[in-house]
């Protein structure tokens, strides 16, 4: 196996569990605020921590910059990329961006729609898809960008980029066979590592774990933080791929509003505790309530 | 065929303002199937503007033609009034049939009706839908004939983003089937689900083929006349 680029490769080679965190970057310049979170709540707490990428297609301050500055601040990012804004040179250039302000974990994602978001008239680009743009990484390691020269030739880059590159994958959705399908192809592209939509269901997990198997990639679940039984029911409503159980959505119904963090907290640790066997780590998305990710730890029995 | 919609006569009346005669000129091929840009439309479309121009205390003068396709130099001649007795040629074709038009009569002023929108095909009564992106690089012998480019709101090519609904739809709108899903299921359906699992990685597209490379041109070589200049 090759020499660790990151401390979330090292960790995953050496078989730990790991457990990654998550920000937001900022409609806007005010960028204290999410570092300072990501300083008090996740540093020390968590391997690495992601970045999103104009997530849900919402404009605000750019994925590179806030994980540059994570790095400053002595914290690992995972920088993610999404393909919906940029075409195949922008995502070049911003990979070797990347590489030169010491980023080094890349999360290649497709991107929700510009429909999805706040800029809905904006052109949706996906010039590649998060297999090219997979491919656009391993190309760059190799030394070469995925243009040509003025004789037909790969272009030589002057000093090439490594990254510990990973993907994403819906592992709870009916149409799970064909995300199968496009996992293959992602890590036949060179995805080392994935992470994993939202996880409610631990045996409907498992039976996608007994079906990747054969990737032998590491595979970190997705655990994202419920708020209320309303954000539940939305999300079984409206957002694809993801199912909360009746049960869950129950817990969160009965409790009282002051408990709801910590019931919150509890589901996510069971849920944590029962995947723990068939995976390799945990990405939480706490959606804000980042104060709750030591509380999440200790709750799955990691702390 | 080219899908085409009515443009609002609220913009077609702005667009026509100061005009005091405008000839409507209709086509006889892809809009006249979609209903938007026929004969039956252009005579609807000049009761439209004269009620507007009416309603709004002026007057229009607004004649009808219908030509076979406006996108083709041979059917000219099908035209029964003259450009040149118009302020304004209101074209009902797609934007080839307005584009061309323009071109075939440099001192009218063409003006558009419709707005085109896709290439598509009747799938219900009233209903059209986008088959056909017009990529310059056909795929449909890899997806069994479901076009990820065009039925994809992403145009992905390795298989479906994490935005499938739980009915196969895609998260844009529940009216838009997920294209990867509709892939998966003509594959189901024909008994061909291994060789859709057994594709390789699809290499990035060339989008130099597509709109990324200008505009696009087609010559069959041995049919050319020199003196076109072409």
């Amino acid at each position: 196996m090759s020499e660790a680029v990151s401390k979330l490769q090292a960790e995953l080679e050496a078989r730990h569990f790991v457990v990654t965190g998550e920000i937001g970057p900022p409609k806007g310049t005010n960028v204290e605020p999410c570092l300072h979170e990501a300083e008090k709540y996740l540093k020390g707490k968590v391997v690495a921590v992601n970045v999103t990428d104009l997530q849900t297609a919402v404009m605000r301050l750019g994925s590179l910059v806030v994980s540059s500055l994570l790095v400053q601040r002595g914290i690992e990012p995972v920088f993610q990329m999404v393909c919906r804004d940029r075409n195949r040179l922008a995502l070049e250039s911003d990979l070797l961006s990347a590489y030169v302000l010491g980023i080094r974990n890349v999360l290649a994602l497709t991107g929700d729609h510009v429909a999805l978001g706040d800029h809905k008239d904006g052109m949706a680009v996906f010039d590649l898809d998060s297999v090219g743009l997979l491919g656009a990484i391993s190309t760059l390691e190799a030394g070469h960008d995925m243009g040509l020269d003025s004789k037909g030739q790969p272009n030589v880059l002057d000093g090439s980029p490594k990254f510990f590159s990973g993907c994403c994958v819906t592992p709870c959705t009916d149409d799970v066979e064909m995300q199968i399908l496009k996992l293959e192809k992602k890590v036949a592209a060179g995805a080392q590592f994935v992470q994993t939509q939202a996880v409610y269901d631990p045996g409907t997990f498992e039976t996608f774990m007994r079906r990747v198997e054969h990737l032998k990639v590491p595979v970190l679940v997705g655990i994202v933080m419920l708020k209320s039984a309303g954000m539940a029911k939305y999300m079984n409503s409206s957002v694809p791929g993801v199912s909360v159980p009746d049960q869950v959505i129950q817990r969160m119904t009965d409790c009282a509003k002051d408990d709801r963090e910590k019931v919150s907290v509890d589901i996510c640790g069971e849920i944590i505790r029962a995947v723990k066997p068939f995976c390799q780590g945990a990405h939480l998305m706490t959606l804000g309530w980042d104060h709750l990710v030591p509380d999440i730890i200790k709750a799955a029995g990691l702390a | 065929m080219i899908v085409a919609k009515k443009k609002l006569i609220k913009e077609i009346a702005e667009s026509l303002s100061g005009c005091k005669r405008v000839l409507v000129v209709a086509c006889g091929s892809c809009v006249t199937v979609c209903l938007s840009g026929g004969a039956k439309q252009a005579d609807e479309l000049a009761s439209q503007l004269r009620l507007a121009a009416r309603a709004a205390g002026g007057k229009l003068t607004v004649d009808t033609d219908c030509m076979e396709r406006q996108c083709d130099r041979e059917f000219v001649s099908q035209l029964t009034h003259d450009p040149k007795n118009y302020d304004a040629v209101l074209s009902i074709a797609c934007g080839v049939g307005v584009g061309f038009m323009s071109e075939l009569f440099p001192a009218a002023r063409v003006l558009p009706g419709l707005n085109t929108t896709f290439y598509g095909a009747a799938t219900a009564d009233g209903v059209w839908e986008e088959y056909c992106h017009g990529c310059g690089d056909c795929v449909l012998a890899m997806t069994g004939g479901v076009c990820p480019i065009a039925r994809c709101s992403k145009s992905l090519v390795n298989g479906p983003c994490g935005g499938t609904t739980k009915t196969g739809k895609c998260e844009v709108s529940p009216d838009m089937d997920c294209g990867w899903h509709l892939i998966y299921e003509r594959a189901k359906a024909a008994g061909r689900l291994e060789a859709l699992r057994a594709l390789p990685v699809q290499k990035p597209r060339n989008w130099a083929k597509d709109r990324s490379g200008g505009a696009r041109r087609l010559i069959h070589k041995e049919l050319t006349n020199p003196e076109d200049g072409r």
